[in-house]
């Protein structure tokens, strides 16, 4: 303390940090997150978070639910990335049943998942930069994540939360059309990107505002249970589509990127990565798709009657699929009993299902693992020392889906 | 050497004897079930041991089984071994009446927030944890909402008619 | 595949002529210099033209309100290109997504704050009315404790349908009169909500 130091008069309250309030409802916040934290004048001393104001009962409400209807439920846990979210659904109910989907479906599935993943990460990458002063950015691609939507809303006829495929496979062949335009998103997005890219990437004041903010070391990051791109940031090269490939990922070619400090710089560049690199998975799940030829071409869902959904004009005129429609939805269709685990590679890391069935109609319980969950917790750690205009860059490059996190 | 499901039960085993149990292997996944006094020194066990090495707890949530007397509520671990990519599953069971099971927060920091979740869900008072409270729901409620025996619909609602939803 | 640069040598005029739409005059008598009119005609054409919205995105709404507002739909054509995140400063409450009831306090502390004249849109399904989340938590439609204006429809709605849920405000915001707030009925519909 010198001379120039305020001294406060005797017997009034010293405090030297000041308790700031961020959210629920705080523009800097996207999502409904509150954090009450405690600043010495810019830098954060330490934080609290609450969680839990857009908890909704997805696992109660799924033990009233049969299989076919709880895909819904999952559409609206990470929205931003909602087919996966289906996509690993379907296949947790698949490896409960023991149904075995053609390649042609595999490949679709991975198609319509890249798709996802790379709207997922152009919100998150686009809103950091928003986060560091730069609009231009997110208003500029969001046009382009228009065009994925609209190959989403060929194929199912919803733009966000899609409630895409059944248990087996797709309700429906993709058009031409979905094709057109999937063609159109390759040929138009990658430039799109590469300006997204050469805009922040090595921009100084970008570079400046992120690199060093919200790092984690691998061990923290593993200890407290990071996944996806957060983890892959801080340098350990785990994928849920490598290490236990699910739909047919064990086809394809591609690199995982991984980052080295885990700060805000490294997130963007990973997730900017992964961007590129669903694109080249998409490239070549298009040409695998092209492939086949005659019958096998016209494939969308797997030969499971007792499972998948017949179509409605079937149901209509046929008699066998009234029936197996009937069956399906009055729940007379045998559930094996087990407990299965099955996990996705999210957008924000192992999307993971752990199902008890104890061979009713419903399960007997349903457990979402939600990736944002569980690295949320490492919040305060990560913040701790930093900016505040720092700390509010670091929750948005961590990708906080409010929904996912609340269930 | 890739490590197997039967290694990792003749390893718990040899360590551990009778407080390892009811082993199965559901999907290809192992899982078994010990006593709720032994689950710290299992994880510690299964962390520390070089030819194991869970060091990733992949998940954390409770169970409500209301038929099984003496063991309605259930905690269930998923561990992973992210080196050789192998995953277990094991389970403590604990009487509704005395929910006591020790917190794995201090060997995970992922567990501290699954932990307050299924407090908050089930009401699993987890000992030793340093902040359990309830995290999704209201302080103020007053039951813990996935147990079995608790409706799922919101009770205040005076807008439904019973009949017109089947339930005349 | 770089795009070609246009460089501002003989730049080309932007044809606005038919882009721009003029608002009509409120009907009134015009002679030469003066024009009369209803006072309430007028302040509803003014403020209906220029609403600031705040966005109250919680969930899977918010994130088609994005689109919403970013270059693709474009809110800002039809006056509301200023968000207001304050409350003190809006006029309008979009409230998009679930609301808990963990989260209705909060939601009617915002209410309370805003200054009237104060519109309320409930967009989606969850906010409208729960939704599919028929679940202890989930608070089953936000009219169970602020009052709303206009409900859009959805699961979430798409951006279109938001558009046409802001039209619907400005079209009520266009033809309030100005002593409606100050009313024995609205102070009655605002007592129901045991707001004074």
């Amino acid at each position: 303390m010198n001379e120039h130091h305020i001294i406060l008069p005797e017997g009034s309250i010293e405090k030297h940090t000041t308790t700031l309030n961020l959210g629920p409802t705080h523009p800097a916040t996207h999502g409904v997150f509150q954090n009450i934290m405690e600043l010495d004048g810019e830098r954060v001393v330490s934080s609290e978070q609450t969680v839990g104001y857009i908890h909704r009962a997805f696992e109660k409400i799924a033990e009233r639910r049969p299989l076919y209807q709880i895909t819904p439920l999952t559409d609206r846990l990470n929205y931003c990335s909602s087919p996966i979210n289906n996509m690993g659904w379907h296949l947790t109910c698949e490896k409960l049943l023991g149904v075995k989907t053609p390649k042609r479906v595999d490949y679709l599935r991975v198609i319509i998942m890249e798709l996802s993943r790379i709207a997922d990460h152009l919100i998150c990458n686009s809103i950091v930069g928003v986060d560091s002063g730069a609009f231009t950015g997110f208003l500029y691609v969001m046009q382009y994540r228009e065009l994925i939507y609209e190959i989403f809303e060929e194929v199912c006829g919803s733009r966000l939360t899609t409630n895409i495929g059944r248990i087996g496979g797709f309700e429906r062949n993709f058009s031409n059309t979905a094709f057109t335009k999937l063609e159109k998103f390759l040929k138009e997005y990658p430039v799109a990107l590469g300006e997204l890219e050469s805009l922040l990437k090595r921009n100084r004041i970008f570079m400046d505002r992120t690199i060093g903010g919200g790092p984690i070391s691998a061990e923290r990051a593993l200890n407290y249970g990071f996944t996806g791109p957060n983890l892959r940031a801080a340098g350990v090269d785990y994928d849920v589509r490598v290490h236990s490939p699910y739909s047919s990922y064990e086809d394809f070619d591609f690199t995982i990127p991984v980052g080295k400090t885990g700060d805000n710089y490294d997130r963007f560049l990973v997730r900017n990565e992964e961007m590129w690199q669903s694109m080249h998975i998409i490239k070549q799940a298009y040409q695998k798709i092209q492939e086949f030829k005659g019958e096998e071409a016209e494939v969308y869902h797997a030969n499971v009657p007792e499972y998948y959904l017949p179509k409605k004009e079937d149901v209509y005129t046929k008699m066998e699929a009234l029936i197996w429609h009937f069956k399906i939805i009055m729940g007379e269709v045998d559930m094996p009993k087990g407990e299965v685990y099955h996990s996705v590679e999210g957008g924000n890391g192992e999307l993971g299902f752990y199902l008890i069935s104890d061979g009713g109609r419903t399960p007997f319980r349903l457990h979402f693992r939600r990736p944002c969950f569980i690295y949320y917790q490492a919040y305060p750690e990560m913040v701790k020392g930093s900016m505040l205009s720092d700390a509010i860059l670091t929750m948005s490059s961590l990708n906080l889906i409010a929904g996912e996190m609340d269930a | 050497m890739a490590i197997t499901n039967e290694y990792i039960q003749q390893k718990l085993t040899e360590k551990f004897g009778d407080a390892v149990y009811n082993f199965e292997e559901n999907y290809g996944m192992l899982s078994f079930e010990t006593p709720k006094e032994n689950n710290l020194k299992l994880m510690q066990y299964l962390q520390d041991e070089p030819s194991l090495g869970f060091g990733f707890l992949t998940d954390l949530c409770g169970v409500n089984y209301p038929d099984n007397k003496g063991r309605e509520l259930a905690v269930v671990y998923h561990l992973h071994n992210l080196q050789e990519n192998v995953r277990i599953r094991f389970k403590v069971f604990t009487s509704i009446e005395h929910p006591d099971v020790f917190t794995a927060s201090k060997l995970y920091a992922a567990a501290d927030w699954m932990e307050r979740e299924t407090y908050d869900f089930y009401g699993v008072n987890f000992i030793g944890h340093p902040n359990l409270k309830r995290i999704l729901n209201v302080d103020e409620m007053d039951y813990f909402p996935l147990r079995k025996e608790y409706p799922l619909e919101d009770q205040t609602r005076i807008d439904k008619d019973d009949e017109m939803f089947g339930r005349g | 595949m770089s795009r070609p640069v246009r460089y501002n040598i003989h730049p080309i005029e932007a044809k606005v002529a038919d882009a721009i739409t003029y608002v009509d005059a409120p009907e009134g008598y015009a002679g030469e210099g003066f024009f009369t009119a209803k006072l309430s005609d007028v302040v509803g054409l003014a403020r209906k033209n220029s609403m600031w919205p705040m966005p109250y995105a919680t969930s899977c709404c918010g994130i088609e309100f994005m689109a919403t507002a970013a270059s693709h739909y474009d809110l800002g054509r039809f006056g509301a290109e200023r968000m207001s995140h304050s409350p003190r400063q809006c006029d309008l409450l979009m409230v998009m997504g679930t609301i808990a009831k963990k989260m209705g306090p909060v939601l009617r502390q915002v209410y309370l704050q805003m200054a009237e004249p104060r519109w309320v849109m409930a967009v989606g399904a969850c906010a409208s009315s729960g939704g599919i989340f028929d679940s202890y938590s989930v608070l089953q439609g936000i009219d169970q404790i602020i009052p709303v204006d206009v409900y859009v429809p959805g699961c979430p709605p798409r951006p279109e349908a938001i558009l046409d849920g802001f039209m619907k405000i400005q079209e009520l915001v266009g033809q309030e009169s100005i002593r409606r707030r100050n009313g024995e009925q609205y102070k009655a519909l605002l007592n129901g909500y045991g707001i004074q």
